[in-house]
């Protein structure tokens, strides 16, 4: 399957990853357009992580490739790190630094070129100001994620990587970042792919969604064409079904009166 | 392995090392712990000397590199934790992975970590020479420049080591950050830190030339006790140490693709 276009940011090509007792990711290919939101979906064990973590190139594929912008990530991954970035809630950043000192640190990793006015713009627009001095490890959950997002667009990704985005906030918080994160996507025509339990984030958010079980693509295509092919009335029961295996998709001919 | 992955930015390295200042700068444990146990160590073997002075014949001249022994030894000792300690304070902070999936190529991140393990130990060792000269009347400094000799070969082995340990934490997880403290005192009774190498079993003592700092600790004894400068210890060490190096960055390398294999990097607990 030959995937690679120009227009595409993510390929990958019959990637496969096994663990020594688990196959994780069970040969699976697709491309991701660039400036597209995709949500990457599925339960727990469904092999989420370990693709995204092929993507970003901290987990080798046993077999196939991931391609992001070109670059083969098991090969030629520093062709293209600096334009990517990743954001999860296993991820943390160092507890004893300040906010700004973390800032400042990943400014100089990505090679921003006045770090202290990307800092100033990034806490402008994600609210940072109030504890830009405080460190880290004493910020609430929401605070938390608000720095690991501004950790993650200090360079401005083509390629942002989202896992769990909005886990264990509130709704307020957790409505206020999916705002932000569209807002970036429209000025930026970035890219997002998003690992996410939350379906209605999910819908409100994703062009597309990538439906993952068992280490396998099941189902991939845009929120509301899923809720209809599944005949049902949100992503929600449409992830149930396809979790307990409990309904097939309606086909085109079956959906007719 | 591609062109990208060998380019160099020393910024990517300054940003490392910023990060790792502003991480002691903002604890006081953190720069206590760096003098503390070099102090206490300074003040044991320095009263074992002073004691054992008053002997006479062997025992005295075998005292008087004591002090000396022990500084050099927490250069060696000091070099590797200070090399392994700021690698691990990025899996206790959960951040390899950001670190990972940033532009910074693994030879940045060791040269990083080396300048750490300098200044990390400058800032425990510096103060502890002090106290020698004035508790004890002991100034290391005053070997003068041949201590640029020593200094760089001890450096070289707890880099060497520093990266093995690290590499072997990365790919096992924090389980094996036990290694990080013990494996610097596997060398200790081989390198023949306190004593001569003629007194090892005979069988023993390749092994011990084997390794770089015994070199450093025979050159140092015919340094303070027959005031003779051997260059050729300290070339034997120097040769020794580019292979140990070698092996270490081959180590180091080998491991980050294992635990790349086994998905390591994105657990990194125990």
């Amino acid at each position: 399957m030959d995937l690679a276009t120009k227009s595409n940011a993510i390929e990958a090509d019959g990637l496969a990853k096994r663990y020594s007792d688990a196959l994780a990711v069970d040969g699976i290919s697709f491309a991701i357009e660039r400036g597209t939101i995709t949500g990457l979906l599925g339960g727990n064990g469904a092999g989420k992580t370990t693709t995204i973590g092929m993507i970003m190139g901290l987990v080798a594929p046993s077999a196939g490739r991931v391609r992001v912008f070109g670059a083969d990530m098991a090969r030629e991954p520093y062709r293209v790190l600096g334009r990517m970035n990743f954001e999860s809630p296993y991820v943390d950043l160092p507890h004893r630094l300040t906010v700004r000192q973390n800032l400042t640190v990943f400014g100089l990793l990505y090679g921003v070129a006045d770090t202290a006015a990307r800092i100033a713009k990034l806490s402008a627009e994600l609210d940072l100001s109030e504890f830009l001095d405080r460190q880290a490890g004493k910020l609430s959950a929401g605070q938390k994620t608000r720095v690991a997002l501004a950790k993650a667009m200090i360079n401005e990704p083509d390629l942002l990587v989202l896992d769990e985005p909005t886990a264990s906030l509130d709704p307020d918080t957790a409505d206020w970042i999916r705002g932000h994160l569209e807002r970036y996507r429209a000025a930026t025509n970035a890219t997002i792919l998003l690992a996410s339990h939350n379906m209605f984030e999910v819908e409100r958010l994703c062009d597309r969604v990538i439906m993952m079980k068992r280490g396998k693509i099941v189902d991939d295509d845009a929120p509301e064409q899923l809720i209809a092919r599944y005949g049902r009335q949100n992503l929600e029961e449409v992830f149930l079904d396809i979790a307990r295996g409990r309904r097939q998709p309606v086909l085109p001919a079956e959906a007719a009166p | 392995m591609s062109a990208e992955a060998l380019s160099f930015s020393p910024r990517r390295v300054g940003a490392m090392v910023l990060r790792h200042w502003y991480l002691l700068r903002s604890s006081w444990p953190r720069l206590v712990e760096l003098i503390y146990w070099p102090a206490v160590q300074m003040f044991m073997w320095g009263f074992l000397q002073v004691g054992m002075a008053r002997q006479s014949g062997a025992a005295m001249a075998a005292a008087s590199t004591f002090l000396a022994a022990f500084l050099l030894w927490d250069i060696l000792f000091r070099g590797q934790i200070g090399f392994s300690m700021s690698f691990m304070e990025e899996m206790w902070a959960r951040n390899l992975p950001n670190l990972m999936i940033s532009p910074l190529r693994p030879v940045e991140f060791v040269i990083a970590l080396m300048a750490m393990s300098v200044i990390r130990l400058a800032v425990g060792f510096v103060p502890v020479t002090i106290l020698a000269i004035l508790f004890f009347g002991f100034n290391l400094w005053g070997l003068g420049l041949v201590l640029v000799a020593f200094f760089a070969n001890l450096f070289f082995t707890a880099w060497a080591v520093g990266m093995l340990c690290s590499g072997l934490v990365m790919r096992n997880g924090l389980g094996a950050e036990g290694l990080t403290w013990s494996m610097m005192f596997i060398l200790l009774p081989l390198t023949c830190v306190y004593y001569p190498v003629a007194t090892l079993p005979a069988l023993v003592q390749p092994v011990a030339w084997a390794l770089p700092p015994t070199a450093v600790f025979e050159g140092m004894r015919a340094l303070v006790v027959d005031h003779v400068f051997r260059a050729d210890l300290m070339l034997w060490a120097l040769g020794l140490n580019a292979i140990w190096l070698a092996v270490g960055a081959t180590s180091f390398v080998a491991l980050l693709g294992s635990a790349r294999r086994a998905g390591a990097l994105i657990q990194t607990g125990e």
